[in-house]
């Protein structure tokens, strides 16, 4: 923690006055402590939604989007196994896959996969159509929306799916409701 | 000029990236384009900041450390464009977590965010504050928070309660505050809104039980009322997904009326009637329409009983189970996990199709089935559901091979209705899936074999064509050649047949075939051949006629890497070679393993013991019969009766064998009486690697000859497996006190701290008797600790045991709590209690205590008293 602080220290010296790096190094004193307190003190409420992930037939991820915290490291490796277990399934299977403590759900558009990491109490069968609604909803930004589509435009994937999910809930059904900020977006550029 | 300088367009990064054939170019190309924008960074540029940081997120996706770009999304979120902003924030929620200390740099801009007049960046801060916000600035923005509750744009709203689950999942003591908002938004119409002050509301039932009294009295009926709504609404193109009107809504209403009708008969009562509704009049030919049965299903079990409506349920689960859409049949399954504590009878009438479900092609359906089998056996179809399973074992999966038979062993150990059936049932299994097997799992076979004296010749005979044709599988192998190593002789002469076995010619030469073959199997591992090892030994002595090919055997592996099977190699050659006068008697069959013990010590609470065996007296070297109530172990039975010539062969206990010392043991045992070289040499044998402040006592099991023998215990399993595996379980240490207190006037191992006394019979009757074991603490040479251990060898219990003792002046004397007041008979069991004297003139008097013992037998009080003088004189 410390030796990753100092990093950014040093790569922001020339930005920042002597006096706001002192304010930084108070702020994160403060912090640690605070945050040992609270943590205890933290609820282990049911979030639903996991996170959402996008990887394409051969393995390689389109979009990541977690709603848990996860090191890069983690990360690599969650995604690793779940490709694993998923892709190697076929289409007859079920589309529910038990991982760890909790299930993916997925669904394969073309040569797109979409994985859905749920707790395990979560309705799959609604998590499987909210699979289905963000298609749909990147269908009629991108028309016909393809795996190149979000990779290039990743952040209004990005924007998309953070209209509709928010710390893993979600919060919005209605295509126009969703799509209504990035038109506005588009427009305005 | 660089294509990788932050000129570069975020397309022809992504490009470039894709172009990559290698996972090392990939790298290369992230390396260059990272150290382009920490440049740019360096330089301050405005311009690029924008770009560099969706690049970032790119990278960040790729799954390489971004860590250096957190900076940037917090100037972008302080610039004042919206564009800038937007990916500002998209960067912060992507880059950043809560454990950032970075994030506490955030606060302020948040705050400003949340009273700015545009209601999208608004929404902007509201949505990142939801995903990332730490407790300190859940409790700093809770104010915005709850005013933006009331925001007159619903999308501000909605993003606001979104917002207070994460506020009050932090910092629980807030969820007060939002109680009377969300009664408000509970009655809106935007679905948005619904949708999250539902979730809301759920999470705040959870936080408070005040809460969850509240809604349940003043938004029940509204809630229901919603329900109706959305579900006999019209169409709406908006939320409609097949022909069914928002889904999605339907869903979380659904579930927050399960949480208030769960454990309330009057809310219940309420619902009821849309509960009805929903489950009849939901289409099921879409994947939307079943999404809501299921769930409405789950609601009816969870509320208060009505009848009427779990038979719908149970018949929309009966539906779904015969669906052919693996999707539905997976969640139906699902489902009667849960319906079977509701309605155990219902889910039995499906068992067939579960049993179908367990040999489908789908794993997540296999196992969901499983379970769920694995929940509906009972006493009465145990039977058949098991042969249903074994039989299925055979033709399943490799990877789900191991799951299967754990199931089926763990239902065949809970519920086996004879002895009989569970030996055959587990030597099916065995025979299928060995190699997945867990060592709990053999050992227990063993166990109940070694309790079944009528079947010991059925189950070697079957276990003997159990090798035959599943040599392969690693347990099979282990049971066999342990019970072959037993129960060689009834193999043999096919003694004890039952009436249902076809008799089988096996001779001697055949048996310990058997073992060779495995021994040198290229696959038996350590613990194989080590338990192959000890049979060979053991039927040295049950096949005399075969001696000499055993010792050939035997031989083979004295040249072993494995120190472990080159000491048993030796030990056994020797014994084999120079005891034959006390053989017979070292390899007696096993005693009866106690399975209460056993079953105890895997739950992980008792330390290993083993109950006497009544029926087999034993023998000693010198032929003189053992009265069977004198409990021996197997190969330990020599010290019992003669701790003399063990004290006087202490030194012998140093020779370390495998230093090749056994000729100069062997000559100088030679030199002593016939009966007691027979002791020292086996001494000898056992003490390898055993600590030198071993006093004599014979708790070395041969079986386990470790280098840590005061660690492995002399348990017959234990025994069986190596130390790598005793070791593991935490009681073995203990087992060897506990073991032996249940012999007698047996000896036992000392404590490995202070210096070491030999244990002392304090008091000795026709029926009860106390050990004393002596420690000391280092540095305090007064203090000695007794741990006072009394056993009762009649066959009857006496209860109201109380232990009182007496000291002279010089000494004081601390009791403590007795271990039970109730002394079990036979031996098998014991009372320990523990004492602390101190000695005022340690050095000068030795220890002197009189003793009085009181118990009730058959409630008759009987007092017996003595005094104990014999004390070691260093005390």
């Amino acid at each position: 923690m410390h030796a990753s602080f100092v990093f950014v220290l040093v790569k922001y010296r020339c930005s920042f006055s002597l006096y706001f790096l002192h304010s930084i190094v108070l702020c994160v004193g403060g912090s640690i402590v605070l945050r040992r307190i609270s943590r205890r003190r933290e609820l282990r409420l049911k979030m639903g939604i996991r996170f959402v992930l996008m990887v394409n037939k051969q393995g390689q991820t389109r979009l990541a989007q977690y709603y848990e915290y996860l090191t890069l490291e983690e990360r690599r490796t969650l995604e690793g196994e779940i490709v694993r277990k998923c892709l190697a399934r076929n289409e007859q299977q079920c589309s529910f896959v038990e991982h760890r403590t909790y299930k993916i759900v997925y669904r394969r558009y073309a040569s797109l996969f979409f994985l859905v990491g749920v707790d395990n109490d979560e309705n799959e069968l609604a998590i499987l159509e909210f699979i289905h609604l963000l298609v749909e909803t990147m269908d009629r930004h991108f028309g016909n929306v393809c795996e190149l589509d979000i990779m290039f435009h990743l952040e209004k994937a990005h924007f998309m799916l953070e209209e509709m999910v928010m710390n893993g809930c979600i919060v919005e059904t209605s295509k126009a409701n969703i799509l209504a900020p990035i038109q506005l977006m588009d427009k305005s550029s | 000029m660089n294509p990788f300088s932050s000129e570069t367009r975020l397309r022809d990064m992504i490009r470039a990236i894709r172009a990559c054939k290698t996972a090392a170019e990939e790298r290369a190309v992230v390396r260059k384009e990272c150290a382009s924008i920490r440049a740019a960074i360096s330089d301050n540029d405005n311009d690029y900041r924008h770009r560099n940081l969706a690049k970032l997120m790119f990278i960040h996706m790729l799954g390489y450390p971004t860590h250096f770009g957190q900076m940037e999304c917090l100037k972008l979120i302080a610039a004042s464009g919206f564009p800038e902003k937007r990916i500002g924030y998209l960067g912060l929620m992507l880059l950043l977590d809560e454990r950032q200390e970075v994030l506490m740099l955030v606060t302020n801009s948040l705050k400003q965010d949340l009273n700015h007049t545009n209601q999208y960046i608004v929404g902007l801060a509201l949505c990142a504050l939801g995903n990332i916000s730490s407790a300190e600035m859940a409790r700093d923005l809770a104010p915005e928070v709850e005013r933006l509750l009331q925001f007159r744009d619903p999308n501000v709203r909605k993003k606001a309660a979104l917002c207070s689950i994460r506020i009050i999942k932090k910092v629980p003591d807030l969820a007060e505050n939002f109680v009377n908002p969300v009664a408000s938004l509970l009655k809106e119409k935007h679905h948005g809104v619904l949708l999250t002050a539902i979730q809301l509301c759920a999470d705040l039932c959870t936080v408070s039980e005040e809460a969850l009294e509240y809604f349940r009295k003043k938004c029940t009926e509204g809630l229901v009322k919603v329900l109706k709504d959305a579900v006999n609404s019209p169409y709406a193109p908006e939320y409609d997904i097949s022909g069914i009107a928002d889904p999605f809504l339907q869903i979380r209403l659904l579930r927050i009326l399960r949480i208030l009708g769960h454990g309330d008969a009057d809310a219940s009562e309420l619902m009821n009637d849309v509960l009805a509704q929903v489950a009849t009049k939901t289409e099921s030919n879409k994947n939307a329409g079943n999404a809501i049965l299921y769930e409405c299903v789950e609601t009816i079990m969870s509320i208060e009983d009505s009848g009427g409506l779990r038979v719908l349920a149970i018949n929309i689960l009966g539906r779904f189970l015969s669906n052919r859409d693996n999707n539905i049949r997976y969640v139906a399954l699902n489902m009667l996990m849960k319906a079977i504590s509701v309605d155990g009878q219902a889910v039995q009438r499906h068992r067939a199709t579960i049993l179908e479900c367990v040999k489908d092609l789908d794993a997540s359906i296999r196992k969901r089935a499983l379970e769920l089998v694995y929940l509906l056996v009972n006493e009465t179809n145990v039977k058949p559901l098991t042969k249903e399973l074994i039989d299925y074992l055979e033709v399943s999966d490799q990877d789900f091979k191991g799951d299967l038979t754990a199931k089926i062993c763990s239902i065949v150990e809970k519920l086996s209705p004879e002895k009989l059936w569970y030996i055959d049932q587990m030597l099916k299994v065995l025979c299928e899936a060995g190699n997945y097997v867990k060592d709990e799992v053999w050992h227990g076979l063993i166990v109940v074999i070694t309790n079944a004296p009528n079947l010991h010749g059925y189950t070697v005979r079957s276990l003997y064509r159990a090798i035959q044709t599943s040599g392969d599988q690693e347990a099979v192998v282990r049971v066999a050649v342990w019970c072959i190593g037993e129960y060689g002789d009834l193999l043999v002469n096919n003694i004890g047949m039952l009436d249902l076995e076809e008799p089988i010619t096996v001779t001697e030469n055949d048996a310990v075939d058997v073992i060779e073959v495995a021994i040198k199997r290229h696959t038996s591992d350590l613990t194989t051949r080590a338990m192959c090892l000890t049979a060979l030994l053991k039927l040295s002595s049950r096949f005399p006629s075969c001696s000499q090919r055993i010792k050939d055997i035997v031989n083979q592996s004295k040249g072993s890497l494995l120190l472990e099977l080159q000491q048993r190699s030796i030990e056994f050659d020797s014994i084999i070679e120079k005891h034959k006068n006390i053989r017979s008697a070292l390899v007696e069959r096993m005693p009866v393993l106690d399975e209460a013990t056993y079953s105890g010590r895997r739950a992980g609470s008792l330390p290993a013991a083993v109950s006497t065996s009544q029926g087999n007296p034993l023998h000693i070297p010198n032929g003189v019969p053992k009265a069977a109530d004198a409990p021996l172990l197997d190969l330990l039975d020599l010290s019992a009766d003669e701790p003399a010539p063990q004290n006087s062969s202490g030194p012998n206990f140093l020779q370390d064998l495998l230093g090749g010392d056994i000729l100069s043991s062997a000559s100088q045992s030679g030199t002593t009486q016939p009966q007691k070289s027979g002791t020292d040499a086996l001494l000898d044998l056992l003490s390898t690697g055993a600590p030198p402040a071993q006093n004599g006592s014979s708790t070395v099991d041969i079986f386990s000859i470790s280098q840590d023998n005061n660690k492995t215990s002399v348990n017959a399993l234990d025994s069986l497996s190596l130390p790598v595996v005793t070791s593991a379980q935490s009681s073995s240490a203990s087992s060897i006190i506990d073991l032996l207190d249940g012999f007698g006037p047996a000896p036992t191992v000392p404590k490995d701290n202070g210096p070491a006394y030999p244990p002392l019979v304090a008091f000795e009757s026709s029926s009860l008797s106390i050990v004393f074991n002596f420690s000391k603490q280092p540095g305090s040479p007064q203090i000695t600790q007794i741990e006072a251990t009394f056993s009762n060898k009649s066959s009857d219990v006496y209860t109201d045991f109380i232990f009182q003792a007496a000291v002279p002046k010089f000494l004081q004397l601390h009791l403590e709590p007795a271990s039970s007041n109730t002394l079990p008979g036979n031996g098998n069991g014991s009372i320990t209690q523990k004492l602390r004297v101190t000695n005022n003139q340690h050095g000068k008097k030795s220890l002197v205590m009189r003793i009085r013992i009181s118990y009730k037998l058959n409630n008759k009080e009987i007092l017996e008293e003595g005094q104990i003088s014999n004390f070691p004189r260093d005390l």
